[in-house]
């Protein structure tokens, strides 16, 4: 066991067996659907399982509505006796994962695949900067006012600069470390270092954010192989232990919200308190990056400093690899790959960080690994979900 | 120099075509649970604070200060490209309930959180015929009064 997790109860009874991230980035010739094929193909591949194997679907993706896992099973050609196609956005993966522990633990299937798959490069599609919303009666309160992601993000973090005097260098230094890690990940698509001088000199897409602050757009997707502990310890990989699951959603509520309160809080103290650990114990961080506000806000809201310290909190090299706290040594979405909806790369990057296969931006002896994504906007509704991860 | 926002038509439904409709008339109309007295916006069919149906119609003073806002550069979507840069903003009416919307009527670069401002509303016509409008928020004292139509 790790932390205070025994293996015999829920989730300590369940396990991470395979993942695979797709390594294009830029993949004009292929549909979602494909991709997420392949790297199903490649997880159950890590996993030393087959696809007569899985009995458990979990997906979701930018264009997959109503019907949308039923249509994944078919292209598949695959009958699970358990499917789940939640989509609460970016963290949807996150969730998939609690889930499918929930119902490995229920007895309702034994190995779960949980899939993503995006074209959102090859599309063209403006995730961050086309209107957002919709034309129902509903989200006519945000159309007619030109909402959009990064405008969004951006109000969260005019509001944290104006009571914390958090400024455009610390964000900017959130950007400059994930750049630097995708330097040491041969798949990441934005390489070059940057500075913060060249964030700040980026042009402003939705004050006080800039070009820099934004993730990129990629295509890409992942699959990842979730079964009990029990058949975990027969198969190819060390298995990574869930030790804590946790999921909340944060909106307007009646017109009164408190935005600087964000999902992380609620889903990161539920996961953290499941696994019995504190944040000492946590050796690397995957923190959704949308935005480089967002990495500060979860920070925060998970807890690991105070509200308002987060922009002192990512100076310093403490959120780089050899700090403190190293989050995203994969480059995240601001350097790696962002193909709209990221939260199962989270999910990859930590299981193979606990496992000890990422070379050269591997952390040093990790054993317990926090994943955290959020779906939608923090500065309007959003969804959390928060995992704790253990090497078996 | 920016053009004005082309506001795209909001779609109401019977839940919401009261605050539409109230904007028509250069009045923003906020629904209130009428056994707690908690305003709630956006407008629903039922209270939010007890699930009845139990609610109220209450006229706004349609003043407030800017609870946060972003200058957006950069937004493809059509109505809004042309009028980069526009300010987006969250307004904390005087009722307790905050609405997002445009802050209008001043140089974006001027804006403030904590801003004192009051209602502005852009008259449109549903292709139904009937009047509306899109509220949105101005520096006090620089407009002309909120009637409808005011812009």
């Amino acid at each position: 066991m790790s932390g205070g997790v025994p293996d015999g109860v829920f989730p300590g009874n369940t396990a991470i067996v395979g993942v695979h991230e797709h390594e294009s980035r830029f993949s004009p010739d292929k549909s979602e659907f494909q991709i997420m094929g392949e790297c199903a193909r490649e997880a159950l591949a890590d996993a030393g399982l087959a696809k007569d194997d899985v009995d458990g679907l979990f997906g979701a993706s930018m264009s997959m509505g109503m019907m949308g896992i039923v249509d994944l099973a078919e292209y598949l050609d695959l009958h699970p006796s358990y499917i789940d196609g939640t989509n609460i956005g970016g963290s949807s993966f996150v969730a998939h994962v609690n889930h499918a522990a929930a119902a490995i633990n229920a007895g309702l299937c034994s190995v779960a695949l949980v899939l993503y798959g995006s074209t959102a490069a090859s599309n063209s599609v403006a995730i961050g900067t086309g209107g957002r919303g919709g034309a129902d009666a509903a989200a006519s309160f945000t159309t007619p006012y030109g909402m959009t992601t990064v405008g969004s993000y951006a109000m969260y973090a005019n509001l944290h600069m104006h009571h914390f005097g958090t400024t455009s260098e610390q964000l900017a230094e959130i950007a400059v470390t994930m750049r630097r890690h995708a330097g040491l990940n041969p798949n990441a698509k934005m390489r070059q270092p940057i500075t913060v001088d060249d964030v700040l000199a980026s042009r402003v897409i939705s004050s006080p954010l800039h070009l820099l602050d934004c993730c990129i757009i990629s295509d890409g997707g992942g699959a990842v192989v979730v079964t009990s502990m029990e058949r975990a310890r027969d198969l190819a990989k060390r298995p990574v232990q869930l030790l804590g699951c946790g999921e909340a959603v944060t909106h307007q509520e009646t017109g009164s919200s408190d935005l600087l309160t964000i999902a992380a809080a609620q889903s990161g103290a539920a996961a953290m308190g499941m696994a019995g650990i504190t944040h000492d114990d946590i050796d690397l961080a995957m923190i959704y990056d949308s935005f480089t506000i967002t990495v500060l806000a979860t920070l925060e809201n998970l807890g690991f400093c105070k509200r308002g310290e987060g922009g002192d909190f990512v100076g310093g090299g403490r959120i780089g690899l050899g700090g403190e706290l190293p989050v995203n040594p994969d480059g995240g979405g601001l350097s790696s790959n962002h193909p709209g909806m990221r939260g199962i790369f989270l999910i990859i990057e930590a299981v193979k960080q606990l496992r000890g296969e990422c070379g050269e931006r591997q952390v040093d002896g990790a054993e317990v690994a926090l994943a955290h994504g959020t779906g939608g906007t923090i500065g309007d509704k959003h969804s959390g979900a928060t995992l704790i991860l253990g090497a078996g | 120099m920016a053009s004005e926002i082309q506001h795209p038509n909001p779609n109401a439904n019977w839940e919401t075509r009261g605050w539409w409709e109230g904007a028509g008339r250069g009045e923003l109309v906020l629904q209130r649970c009428a056994s707690t007295g908690t305003f709630q916006h956006k407008p629903r069919g039922i209270s939010a604070a007890t699930w009845d149906d139990d609610i109220e119609y209450v006229v706004a003073a349609g003043t407030g200060t800017v609870y946060t806002y972003t200058v957006t550069h950069q937004n493809q979507a059509k109505g809004f490209a042309e009028a980069c840069p526009y300010v987006m903003a969250y307004v904390d009416l005087d009722e307790g309930v905050r609405v997002l919307t445009n802050i209008v009527g001043c140089d974006p670069e001027d804006v403030t959180i904590g801003m004192a401002v009051e209602a502005d509303f852009a008259a449109g016509e549903r292709d139904d015929g009937e009047a509306f409008a899109v509220p949105r928020f101005r520096p006090v004292g620089t407009g002309s009064g909120s009637g409808a139509g005011a812009s």
